[in-house]
Order: structure tokens, then C-alpha cells, then sequence
């Protein structure tokens, strides 16, 4: 069957911003449809509320709307661009729902709008756990013995019947948020509220345990002619009860029969066909009790998903691209497998080496949250390993974390035994230990349940280490067929063999190896992907082959159509200088994969290779603080006091000399890790105490003067060692002292005046010069209450900011800097003056709070938000609404807002309080607050402290009588002031604003939506609108072309 | 690495490196790769392995150990397993002995820790051809002599060497098909895989087995609904004895054949065979069959192949070509899609069809399946046309209730 002519234009749904349960993976896979999409000459309409994706690319797309991914933008889009089909299946979960809202309220019967890849009845099926069960039934399934509940009272009934312990899942919400393991009537309890609540139409589904089962995953396709084929299996180290997310995972399956394998297989086609997906891919979860040979349905996805982003990466096997042609009504035989060239995308791939995925977690930046791992997904990234045996695998896994801290398993052994037990995020570090400690694999088997195969290679590991290691280093290929037919795409991994004989072809032409940013974690995510693929594009239309390394499974950059060659390998120096020795580049580029790559620059160019771009002494220059220190100081800029200290003695006795308040944090942190605002002599003693007990002596501890009550500005430019341009100023909602990466800001700055303006475009071009800068800077500054401008920091590589940035002005930063790195010069690029156009842009970013129960939810200088969105208007607040919006805290538009703020806050506590007042909303406050609202002649209502008494705000919010919470802190530290109320506001989804800045841009932006829905535009239009002179973007677009 | 105290060595002097295991000593015959990711102890245990090493692309062979229900034969049929990582695991769920620890019980030699991907390149790029799997203690030299002394799997008859001695009659094991009329299907059995015989048993057929030198006279005299040719090992072109019982057989019944089966079949009524430049083993080969348009995923194992019309090795469209026979129009009923060769074909003016891949599985995809209900259909309906209605055939088949096994 050729593909279909009656359409012509597709809607594509992005996922937006990157959550837990939602990440990169979506991008690899929407980025991959949208090119085949356009390939095949359809017009792509495509809403993504992400900027910092390779999908919202105005390459990538037709038109390319970054508006929030909620059913009335996105109704607005298909009225205004009248797409004939609506492919939902790319953006994960929110595309999914949005599309069956889309369905149920008309709007694609209204526009003529079919829903391609998977129908509205096939997504309920497989979404409505009540549907799927009947699904499964009908076809002859099995799945677990489960009960529905809407009320604590249903739970607990079910409890009676099933039994314990059970697993509590929310429906419709994604990766599991809400659920949990119930082991005991109060957990049960405890659970069921929470699920309750966390599920979009207050339903929970209450499953028979199959804890300790063995989890397996199969990636299905199916086409339009009924042919299906299985991808790949996946099998979880941690047995059933851990989200396949947070699993260590392997690939292929490694412990089942054939005749279990092809039992998992026959199902999941039933599955598949059952659920009506009519075209594409969809993941099916099966638990197997290895005892029983017993199978039961888990659940299935039909979408792409991490898990087939993850089969793509481990067999070579492009699901997504695939599934976008099934869509559009090619079969599976007549779709050419990319990597053979020879043979269809009819078949199943079959893999000769191991692959193995580690999630990466971040529990150490949410204190007070429980590190246990359940059916609720909590990591934050994920490494993908390639080895040729499952040790080879797991062993470059485990260097693939890129660890902070080394983890430290219990001395005593009870301890140990315990700790391997329970499943949390050093589980496998702590089960090598105990086997390294001459446990047994049968004890260990019995209390972990994990497949005694597993933990028999595990033992041969933790024994003789270096035994995984041994022999030579030879670069071979995947190539989806086992070295079956000769493979034409150059992915290549490294194994060890007793003799080296590399497949790689590495041709004549000069190689340029650009190194990517690893798993993805808080601080260093997707955007830095993104420029890493800038780079492969521009390297590659320079004539020189580009060479990416990485191992983050989820991203563009490891999708081998990015480079000219791709090396899946840890970003470790011994691991790249592999490739290098191999590649004999002609030089490397670090400066586009934040941290990981720069940590290696010195040691690359010690070994020899060329670092391009950026000098390492430039590098050393901006990032040793007494250097950069007396640069400023001769520059004659001003920066915050500081001092360096060497032990928790010397900073208590060099503090004073600094001056409080003081911003502290150990020397080696990435994303404000352990960074905290300490007021006072004592505030400091207190946090020497906790994080010195962490971070052990010796380390050096950074003090710096907190510019309080300062406006934050973050520069991106690009320097070519003599001139400087400077592609956008933003400037900070959030007041000093939030982390840059959770604050949202605005482009071009809303309210600094242009004296200040041309000190900070000065002082970026003076220090990216006396850097010597030859690529992307990004400075920090802070703007003080006297209008005095201070440097914070300058960071001479690509920064989190450079996606959103290159969008707003519609010039590619990354690209040009990369030219740059290559030996081009500004002056060749012939960029506008000024890039901004008549658009406002504002960044927000997107927080997990609602996955760390028990956690604070206050801003403050430690980052921790996942992901970002973007709005774009013509005005400040509307594009802060739009940003709003797309970031999940939808501002309400009446009812009752709460405000309790420190005193300091007070007087603009009673600001925010008349603007909200003149809005219509009733305003709620704790007695000092309502006090200073009231001298204002605002109306309000006192409320009780917590502890004193009904009616307190707890019960308000739990009621569902607040809408809107403004809360300030006093002080910084675990559980302060205020904990409770954030984190009930956290839990029931109310937007919790802890600044008085952002409070005030959310009245701003309530009034904006009160003149009724923004309008929408596609970048593609507003790039033309505001430049006609767009040199920089062509040219590299063309040369990417 | 441990030093080697392996090797396989080619017959064009390619030499790999790897530990012994299994069975001591070496072992020698043609050098061959799977591709299948699961189900080893089915693939070694296959009879049309006779006369072969196998080299496993699979990363890790042995996870699971070894179980009385994973066997296709009665024995082991490959000479040799050569692994990138083998283990031994008798301790896994539903083992009943460890993988090694049977290999070596049934003096079959491995070689584990070799690279398998650079001799499967090698086989690729040069071909299926003889070699073994040596000791270190056994030099390159004297390898040479043992492999030389191995006759070529050109010509070669091993079907011999794995066919019963005496006629097997096994009983039907219940009646999956909707009509509970039974049914015998005379099988020639030149190294059947048991899961074919169960697949046709599980439908309701009584299934007897024949030595594969049985004459065409003797199995018409068993007066069967039809005849089964099974898979095996070695050159079709070297069974000339089975093509011309076959040659008998053609048109008095219905005649189905799986892999070898297929090529005798095909040979019988006047097609060419070929050798393929190093086979087809596997479960991951996409099938067209040509009849429904489906695309099925199919367990393969087979180094000849059957030439199209007008002596092509490759058909260039999907479409159900035919060929002049002996007997009549044969047309293409299934077509590979990774090199386009003949997957199968039914005579058009007499009952008969076969196919070249491994429908049974065992191990491997379960698409193909359904491929026994069409056979058993077709002999029900071919029954039907000779005037021997379904409904009493219990007493006509009486006859035939001779020995059981």
C-alpha cells in the first residue's frame, strides 16, 4: 500500500517540557517523525510548548507553534492551519490525552481533523484501565486481579478481597505519578488518597501484586496491512515493583526459554491487535513468574514511548521514523531498513552484544523525600551501555552515571543485605558489594528476587572487575542483523575482544568528534543535546565528517542520522580517547555539552588531541575564581565579594570579611548542588554542619556576597576571540538568590533601563574578549537596587539559555558558534545589531515536586526543575500567562488566593494583593500578612496558623477553595516555614508561587488573560515578521540542508 | 582475557580464538551462523544441523540451562557450539541440567570467548565452508588434515545418517481443527524436528515416520491421506533416491514438504536446488505469503535454496510467479524479503504445496503456525474430492491402526 494523498497537512503534538516520565525521548522520536513527515511532502503543523528540542526547529516543521499544549491553543492552531490528519502517537502521554480531549469536545469533528497512527477508541482502550482489562479478557489475557476505586472506601474493600500487598496506580497520569506499593491497610490508605488525587478523573486502579515477578517489556509495529513485528525485548534487572523507568534494564531478554520468549511474543501481537492500534509502535509490560511459566498483561502504550526510544538506540531499529511512515499508510515491507539499505523494515532485528540502561536519579536535591524506588517513576535521565557481553555492558553502564558521589554501600553486612533488598537508586551498587563481599548469589537471589543469571554475572564482575575490560578495544557496528547482511550505517560501540578488528570506516575526509552531555539530570538536560546537534549539522556542512559521542539513549544526538558517525560510549577520558585514537580527529568540541565534556577538556589535551573552539586556559580562566577574579578586577567590573575557603574553620572566620547574607556551596557542584543563602554566623555553623558531614573536609568551600533584592541577568553571546556579539539579554523574574535554572525570564528584559543595558552589552564584550572566548559565553549578572551592575559569573560554553534564545531571535547560536569553533569569524555571519524583534519571549521552568513527596517545593539557589516551556506574545504578560500555562500552574482566573509572606515582603505582599483584588479574586492571608493588606484598604480574611485551630489554609486548600497560593520563606534549609502549605499546594496541583517578583507577574498575567485566549503564531512567522535580514540562520540552514 | 585454549580454524586458514568447553576434544564439519536469540538447545538438537558447527550471534548462549522439553530429536545433531559467552546454569528456573555440563555429557565440543561477530563477518564476506573447533594442544597443521578429510556439504547425503532405521507410527495428541475425523500423514523422515510432528499430531493426524529409503511402493501401500516431507540435513541434489520416491508419489496424494522436504519435493518434479553462499538460520526472516499478503517472521535453517522460473535465484515482485513442472503449473505462494529466494510454492494440477522456512518454530516465531491448519485443510478437502467423506472414516482408517509407538 503507497502512502495516502488524501491528506496533505499533519498535526504533530509534542510533549513539551521535559518531566519525569517525559523526557528527551520524545523529542529523538518526534524530531525523527516530523523529518519524514516533511521527507515524504506533507506539511507538518507541529505545537510544542519545548523550546529547547531539535523538534521546535523551524527547519524541523512547516510551521512550528511553541504554545501551551492544552486543548484551547491547540484548537486554535488546527482552526488556523486546517491540518487534514492529527497524528498523536510522538508526544507521549500529553499528546495522547490532548488529542482524546481534542475528540471529546468536538473539535476534530468540527475541523475535519482525522486522528492517524492510533484512533480515539484504540487510545481508550488502552488508557481506560477498565476498557484494557476487558480488552485483554476478550482476547484471552491474563492480567493481574485488580479492582477500580474512586473513594478510599472502594480501596480498602478491594484490600479485603485481593489481598496484600497490592499495587495502586492513578489513572491517566504519566509514568505512574500518584501510585505505589500498598504492604499495610494505613499504606493503603495513604496511597489511595494520593492516587485519587493525582488522577485527572479521580480513579485509581488497584492491582494483584506480582512484586518479584520478572518484568518484561516487548516493542510492537504493526502496519495498516496487519503485519506485525516485535522491535526488541526488554528485560528489567529489578524485578516487578519498580517502574520499568527507574530499572536497570537489559536488552535483549536474557533469562527466558524460547518457548516463554515466544509466549511473551504471541501476546503481545494479541495485544497490539486487540487494542485496535492500527499503525506504529506500542510497548506491552508483561510480569513472568520464572517458577510458573505464568504471563499476565501488565499494560500497554500505544504510542512511542522511552521504552521503544530505547529499543531504537539498542537494536538500530528507527521506531519512530517508522511508525510516522505506517501512519501515513506505507507497510512495513515497503519501508527500506536504513541501516542494510538491502532489506525491508519487515523483519525483526536480532542483536549480537548486550545493551544495558541505568536510570539516573536526583533524590539528593529534594531532602525529606524517600528514596525507595516503586511503581512511581523517579529518575531523571538514563545511560545506555553497549557491550559485547551483558559485563562488558553493565560495567560501561556504571561508569556511563557519571556519578557525583561514589555511592557508599553499609559497612555491616545485615546492613548491606537490607539495603539490597529494598530498591533505590544504589540498589545494584550495593548488590555488587555484597557479592564482592562473598555473598552468595542464592541469598542474594532470595532476598532481591533479581534472575540468579543476573546475579551471577554480577558476581563475576564484582570478583574481577578488570575481567570486563580485558583483551583490546575494537569498534564494532549495530547494524540490526547480527553482521547478517553488511551494514551501511555507521553506529558503532566498543568492545573487547582478544583482537582488535574495527568495522569502522572512517574515510579520508577530517573528522570533528563533538561530545554530548550524558544522561540527563538536573542541571544539565536537554538543551545541552540540542546544541550538540547544532554542531553535528554544522560540522557536517563544513565538509568535515561529524563524530558524536554519547550514551544518553534518549536524544537526537544518539540518533545516528545526526552524525557521520556515532560512537555510543561513555564520556569518560579513557572512553573517548578510544574514539579519538581511532578517529585521529582534527580536533574535539567540548563546549557544547555542558559540564561532561569540559571536565575531560584538560586531559584530552594533555593526551594530544586538539581541543577546537574555547582554549582550556580560557576555560580555566572563567572557572578558577582567583583568576577570574583579578580579570574582573582589572576590567574594572564590579563582582559580589567572596572568599575560598579550604575548611569549615577558615569559612566561619572568613565570612565576615565577605559580609552576609552569603551564598554558599561546596567548589565541585554542577546545577547550584548544596548552594544555600545563609543570613547569619549561625545560619552558616548549620550548614557547614550538614553539608560538610556529606562532602567530607579537604574539599574547598565557596563564599560569596548574596546580592539580595537584586534583579538577575543571564548574556548569551558569541565571541570569535576579537569581536563579540551578543544574541540575547534576559532578565530574571524571580528575584537573586533563585537558581538561573528555575527562575523564569524575559527576553528582551521588561524592566531595566538602557543605561544598564549598554554596561551589561560592555562588560560581556570586555570579558568574552579578555577570555579570549572563541565560540558561546554566557555571563551572570546581577543589577542591584542602585541600578550597579555585578558580575556573578561567566561561563564560557553553551549555556541552558541558548535554545530559547537562538527561538526568540530566529538565529541559530549554537550553529555560529560552532562555525566559530571551526575558524570562522563574526564578521562573516553579517548579524543584525540587534536580533529582537517586536515579540516578548519568557522561559519558565518546570518543577517535580509533585514527584518527591516529602520534599520542600521552594525555590532557592540549588536547581531543581526538569525542563523548561516557552510563551511568546506581544506583551510581558500574556507571554508570561502562555508560559504559565504550558508549565502546568494554569493561573486561575477567579476565586480565592492566599497570600503569607515574611515581613520584608509585606509591603509588596499588599501590591500583589490589590492588583488580585481588582481582579475580582477574595483574597485569604495569616494575620501579619492580612494586617498590611488590610492598612491598604484591601478586603481580606484572616486565617489561623496551622496548629491553632480551624479554619487554617490546610483545610482551605484541601477543600479546593484556594486556587492560588503566594508564600515567602523565612530562612532556607530542610522543611522552614511554610513547608506544609507548599506542599499541600503541591499536592493538590494548585500553582504555588514563593517570590514576591513572580507573585506580581502572575497578577499581570491573570489580567492579560481576562482579554481572552492569546492568539497563536508559528515561529516561521514571527521570524519572518521581525528580520527580513535572517543571514546567520540561512546560511546554516543551508548549509545544513 | 584468559589465554585461549581454543580454536576454530577455516578452511581457508581463518583462525579464531576461545576457551574450550563442552566435551573435550575437536570437532569438525561445515562452519555455520544462527541468528536466533533464543532457543539453543531446539537449534543444536535440530537433526538438519547434522554435519555442522553452529556459531551463535547471540551474545550469551546457556542462561536458562538445558530441559527434556526444549529437544527436537532425540539427540544432539551439531557438531560443535562455538559462543561469544557461554554458561552453565543448571540452577536456572525449569533447568534440569546445565547447558555445558550436557554438551559435554553428550561429547559435543564448544568454544566460548571468541569473537563470534568477526567469524561471522568472515562467513559472510567468504561463504559457509569447512573447518572445526580444536584444542590449542592440536596445532594449525594437523587441523588442516582433519578438515581436508572432511567431505565438502556439496553432494553430501546426510539424511542417512538421522532417519529412523524402522517406520514410526505416533498418535494423534488431541484434535485442534474443528472436524474430529483422523488422519495419517506418511511422513519421510530425513531428520523431521519433533515440533513438526507435534504441530501435525496436535491437529489430529496420526503421523508415521519412514526411514527416507523407504520406496515409493511401500509408502503407497500405507495408504495414507498424504505424504509429509520432513526438514533435514546436507545437498538435496545428493538424495536422488528420495527425489525419485518422491517422483512416485507426486499426484497419487497430496504432498507437503517443509525445508529439505521442500527441495525434494521442488527437485521431484523437476526444479533446481542451489547452494546459498552461507544459508539462512535464524528467526528473524521476513516471509510474504503471496496467498493472504502477509508478512510472517519465520524461523529458518537451510544452506540450499530453489531457483525460480527460468533458473533465477531471486524473484524481482510479489507476485505469484509460476514454473512448467513434471507435473504440471507450480506457482509461488512465499517469497523472502531480505534476498527474495523461493519460500514456498503449491502444484497447481496436482495436491501438493511445501515451504522452505520452518513453520513449526521450535524455536522461533509462532506466525507461521497456521500454515499446518492449511495443510491439514487442504488434506481434508483432498480426502473429500477422492470420495472419502470425513464422516465414518474412523472404520475406513482401520487399516491402518498397525503398531504405535
Amino acid at each position: 500500500m503507497p502512502k495516502r494523498t488524501d491528506i496533505r497537512k499533519i498535526l504533530i503534538i509534542g510533549s513539551g517540557p521535559i518531566v519525569i516520565g517525559q523526557a528527551a525521548e520524545f523529542d529523538y522520536s518526534g524530531t525523527q517523525a516530523c523529518k519524514v513527515l516533511m521527507e515524504e511532502g506533507y506539511e507538518v503543523v507541529l505545537v510544542n510548548s519545548n523550546p529547547a528540542t531539535i523538534m521546535t526547529d523551524p527547519e524541523i516543521a512547516t510551521a512550528t507553534y511553541v504554545e501551551p499544549l492544552l486543548p484551547g491553543p491547540v484548537a486554535q492552531v488546527i482552526e488556523r492551519e486546517r491540518p487534514d490528519a492529527l497524528l498523536p502517537t510522538l508526544g507521549g502521554q500529553t499528546a495522547l490525552n490532548l488529542a482524546k480531549a481534542l475528540h471529546e469536545d468536538g473539535t476534530l469533528e468540527q475541523f475535519g481533523v482525522e486522528l492517524i497512527g492510533a484512533d480515539y477508541e484504540a487510545i481508550d482502550r488502552a488508557e481506560d484501565r477498565d476498557r484494557f482489562r476487558e480488552t485483554m479478557a476478550e482476547a484471552g489475557l491474563r492480567v493481574p486481579r485488580s479492582a477500580i476505586a474512586t473513594t478510599v472506601e472502594q480501596a480498602r474493600a478491594a484490600m479485603e478481597e485481593i489481598g496484600l500487598p497490592l499495587i495502586l496506580r492513578p489513572a491517566f497520569t504519566l509514568g505512574g505519578r500518584g501510585g505505589g506499593v500498598a504492604r499495610s491497610a494505613a499504606e493503603l490508605d495513604e496511597i489511595a488518597a494520593r492516587g485519587i488525587a493525582a488522577s485527572p478523573i479521580g480513579q485509581i486502579l488497584i492491582d494483584e501484586s506480582v512484586l518479584g515477578w520478572g518484568e518484561f517489556e516487548l516493542e510492537v509495529m504493526r502496519d495498516r496491512a496487519d503485519n506485525v513485528v516485535i522491535v526488541c525485548s526488554i528485560e528489567n534487572l529489578d524485578p516487578m515493583g519498580v517502574h520499568t523507568g527507574d530499572s536497570v534494564c537489559v536488552a535483549p531478554q536474557q533469562t527466558l526459554t524460547d518457548k516463554q520468549y515466544q509466549a511473551l511474543r504471541d501476546q503481545a501481537i494479541k495485544v497490539i491487535r486487540a487494542v485496535g492500534v492500527e499503525t506504529g509502535g506500542s510497548n506491552v509490560q508483561f510480569a513472568v513468574n520464572p517458577q510458573t511459566d505464568e504471563i499476565v498483561v501488565i499494560e500497554m502504550n500505544p504510542r512511542v514511548s522511552r521504552s521503544s526510544a530505547l529499543a531504537s538506540k539498542a537494536t538500530g531499529f528507527p521506531i519512530a521514523k517508522i511508525a510516522a511512515r505506517l501512519a501515513v499508510g506505507y507497510t512495513l515491507q515497503e519501508i527500506p531498513n536504513d541501516i542494510t539499505r538491502a532489506t525491508p523494515a519487515s523483519f525483526e532485528p536480532t542483536v549480537d552484544y548486550c545493551v544495558v540502561k541505568w536510570p539516573r536519579f536526583a533524590f539528593e536535591k529534594f531532602p525529606g523525600s524517600d528514596a525507595g524506588l516503586t511503581t512511581h517513576m523517579k529518575s531523571v535521565g538514563e545511560a545506555m551501555a553497549i557491550g559485547r557481553t551483558f559485563k562488558q555492558a553493565f560495567a560501561k553502564a556504571l561508569r556511563s552515571r557519571e556519578l557525583d558521589a561514589r555511592p557508599c554501600p553499609p559497612a555491616g553486612d545485615d546492613e548491606l543485605l537490607d539495603a539490597c533488598e529494598l530498591a533505590g537508586p544504589e540498589r545494584f551498587d550495593h548488590v555488587l558489594e555484597a557479592l564482592r563481599r562473598g555473598r552468595a548469589v542464592e541469598e542474594l537471589h532470595v532476598r532481591t528476587r533479581i534472575d540468579p543469571w543476573f546475579l551471577g554475572e554480577l558476581a563475576e564482575l564484582a570478583l574481577e572487575p578488570e575481567a570486563a575490560e580485558a583483551g583490546e578495544r575494537t569498534f564494532k557496528a549495530v547494524d540490526t542483523c547480527a553482521a547478517e547482511f553488511a551494514a551501511r550505517t555507521p553506529y558503532y560501540y566498543s568492545a573487547r575482544e582478544r583482537r582488535a578488528e574495527h568495522e569502522v570506516e572512517r574515510g579520508e575526509r577530517p573528522s570533528v568528534v563533538i561530545l554530548g552531555a550524558g544522561p540527563n539530570r538536573i542541571g544539565q538536560g536537554i538543551e545541552f543535546d540540542y546544541c550538540c546537534v547544532h554542531a553535528a549539522m554544522t560540522v557536517r556542512a563544513s565538509g568535515r565528517d561529524a563524530v558524536m559521542v554519547n550514551c544518553n539513549p534518549e536524544t537526537v544526538s544518539t540518533d545516528y542520522d545526526t552524525s557521520d558517525r556515532l560512537y555510543f560510549e561513555p564520556l569518560t577520558l579513557e572512553d573517548v580517547l578510544g574514539v579519538c585514537e581511532l578517529e585521529r580527529p582534527e580536533g574535539v568540541i567540548v563546549q557544547f555539552g555542558g559540564q561532561t565534556p569540559l571536565k575531560l577538556a584538560a586531559g584530552l589535551a594533555q593526551a594530544g588531541v586538539p581541543i577546537l573552539g574555547t582554549s582550556i586556559d580560557a576555560i580555566d580562566l572563567a572557572e578558577d575564581r582567583g583568576r577570574f577574579g583579578a580579570l574582573l578586577a582589572r576590567l574594572g567590573y564590579e563582582a559580589p565579594p567572596y572568599a575560598t575557603a579550604h575548611s569549615p574553620e577558615e569559612a566561619l572566620a572568613r565570612a565576615p570579611e565577605v559580609g552576609f547574607p552569603l551564598l554558599v556551596r561546596p567548589s565541585y557542584v554542577l546545577g547550584g548542588r548544596a548552594m544555600e543563602i545563609v543570613y547569619s554566623q549561625e545560619g552558616l555553623e548549620d550548614y557547614l554542619r550538614r553539608v560538610g558531614a556529606d562532602h567530607g573536609s579537604g574539599k574547598e568551600i565557596f563564599l560569596d556576597r548574596f546580592l539580595e533584592d537584586s534583579i538577575e541577568v543571564d548574556v548569551d553571546a558569541l565571541c570569535d576571540g576579537e569581536q563579540v556579539w551578543i544574541g540575547g539579554i534576559m532578565q530574571h523574574v524571580e528575584e537573586a538568590g533563585i537558581h538561573s535554572g528555575d527562575s523564569a525570564c524575559v527576553l528582551p528584559p521588561h524592566s531595566l533601563g538602557d543605561e544598564v543595558l549598554a554596561q551589561i552589552r560592555s562588560h560581556t564584550e570586555g570579558i568574552a574578549t579578555a577570555l579570549g572566548v572563541r565560540g558561546l559565553i554566557n555571563v551572570q549578572y546581577a543589577v542591584d537596587r542602585a541600578g550597579r551592575l555585578y558580575v556573578i559569573e561567566a561561563n564560557p560554553r553553551a549555556s541552558r539559555t541558548v535554545p530559547f534564545v537562538s527561538k526568540a531571535i530566529g538565529i541559530p547560536l549554537a550553529k555560529l558558534a560552532c562555525r566559530i569553533a571551526l575558524g570562522e569569524r563574526i564578521a562573516h555571519f553579517a548579524l543584525p545589531a540587534d536580533p529582537v524583534g517586536d515579540v516578548v519571549c519568557v522561559k519558565e521552568a518546570v518543577l517535580p515536586f509533585d514527584r518527591f513527596a516529602g520534599a520542600d517545593s521552594l525555590l532557592g539557589p540549588e536547581m531543581r526543575s526538569t525542563g523548561e516551556v516557552m510563551g511568546i506574545a506581544h506583551d510581558f504578560p500574556t507571554a508570561f500567562a502562555k508560559a504559565e500555562a504550558a508549565a502546568g500552574a494554569q493561573l486561575p482566573d477567579e476565586g480565592t488566593v492566599f497570600l503569607t509572606v515574611t515581613d520584608r515582603d509585606k509591603p509588596a505582599a499588599a501590591g500583589v494583593a490589590m492588583a488580585l483584588h481588582e481582579l475580582g479574586f477574595r483574597i485569604v492571608a495569616t494575620a501579619g500578612t492580612a494586617q498590611a493588606i488590610k492598612r491598604m484598604g484591601i478586603p481580606v480574611q484572616s486565617l489561623r496558623k496551622i496548629g491553632e485551630g480551624s479554619p487554617n489554609v490546610l483545610e482551605l486548600i484541601e477543600r479546593g477553595d484556594v486556587r492560588l497560593v503566594v508564600n515567602t520563606p523565612v530562612g532556607t534549609g530542610a522543611r522552614v516555614d511554610g513547608w506544609e502549605i507548599r506542599s499541600a499546594a503541591v499536592a493538590s496541583g494548585i500553582p504555588c508561587i514563593t517570590t514576591m517578583t513572580g507573585a506580581m507577574a502572575a497578577a499581570r498575567a491573570i489580567a492579560a488573560a481576562r482579554r481572552g485566549e492569546p492568539p497563536v503564531f508559528s515561529l516561521q512567522e514571527l521570524h519572518r515578521e521581525h528580520g527580513a535580514e535572517r543571514p546567520g540562520a540561512e546560511r546554516a540552514a543551508s548549509n545544513a540542508a | 582475557m584468559s589465554d585461549a585454549t581454543a580454536y576454530v580454524l577455516l578452511e581457508d586458514g581463518a583462525r579464531f580464538d576461545g576457551l574450550a568447553c563442552g566435551a573435550d576434544g575437536h570437532a569438525v564439519g561445515e562452519v555455520v551462523f544462527t541468528t536466533g536469540m533464543t532457543g539453543y538447545q531446539e537449534t543444536v538438537t535440530d537433526p538438519s544441523f547434522a554435519g555442522q558447527l553452529i556459531a551463535f550471534t547471540t551474545a550469551h548462549v546457556g542462561n536458562y540451562g538445558v530441559s527434556a522439553e526444549a529437544m527436537e530429536s532425540d539427540r544432539i545433531h551439531a557438531r560443535a557450539a562455538i559462543m561469544r559467552a557461554a554458561t552453565n546454569r543448571e540452577d536456572a528456573p525449569g533447568a534440569e541440567g546445565g547447558w555445558l555440563d550436557w554438551l559435554a555429557d553428550c561429547g559435543v565440543p564448544g568454544i566460548t570467548d571468541l569473537d563470534t561477530r568477526a567469524l561471522v563477518r568472515h562467513i559472510r564476506d567468504a561463504g559457509a565452508m569447512r573447518g572445526g573447533v580444536f584444542p590449542v594442544a592440536l596445532g594449525e597443521d594437523e587441523a588442516r588434515v582433519l578438515i581436508d578429510a572432511e567431505p565438502p556439504m556439496d553432494g553430501r547425503d546426510l539424511a542417512r545418517d538421522v532417519t529412523p532405521t524402522e517406520p514410526v507410527v505416533l498418535e494423534p495428541l488431541g484434535n485442534r481443527g474443528a472436524t474430529p475425523a483422523p488422519l495419517t500423514i506418511a511422513m519421510l523422515d530425513t531428520g523431521v524436528k519433533d515440533s513438526i510432528v507435534r504441530n501435525l499430531r496436535e491437529r489430529g493426524a496420526t503421523v508415521e515416520l519412514h526411514p527416507c529409503t523407504s520406496s515409493a511402493d511401500q509408502l503407497l501401500a500405507r495408504d495414507a491421506d498424504a505424504f509429509f516431507l520432513a526438514n533435514g540435513p546436507g545437498d538435496p541434489a545428493a538424495l536422488q533416491y528420495v527425489v525419485e520416491t518422491v517422483r512416485g508419489l507426486v499426484g497419487k496424494k497430496p504432498v507437503y514438504g517443509i525445508c529439505l522436504g521442500h527441495q525434494l519435493l521442488c527437485r521431484a518434479v523437476g526444479l533446481e536446488t542451489y547452494k546459498l553462499p552461507f544459508g539462512h538460520r535464524g528467526a528473524n526472516h521476513p516471509v510474504k505469503d503471496l496467498t493472504t499478503g502477509r508478512v510472517e517472521i519465520t524461523s529458518q535453517n537451510h544452506g540450499f535454496a530453489v531457483l525460480g522460473p527460468g533458473g533465477a535465484r531471486t524473484i524481482d515482485d510479489d507476485r505469484p510467479v509460476r514454473w512448467e513442472t513434471d507435473f504440471g503449473a507450480a506457482e509461488l505462494t512465499h517469497i523472502n524479503l531480505y534476498d527474495r529466494t523461493v519460500e514456498g510454492l503449491a502444484l497447481r494440477d496436482v495436491p501438493g504445496a511445501t515451504v522452505q522456512y520452518h513453520p513449526e518454530a521450535g524455536p522461533g516465531p509462532h506466525d507461521a503456525l497456521h500454515l499446518f491448519d492449511r495443510f491439514i485443510e487442504e488434506i481434508r478437502q483432498s480426502r473429500i474430492g477422492h470420495g472419502r467423506p470425513d464422516a465414518d472414516s474412523p472404520h475406513q482408517n482401520a487399516g491402518l491402526d498397525a503398531p504405535r509407538s
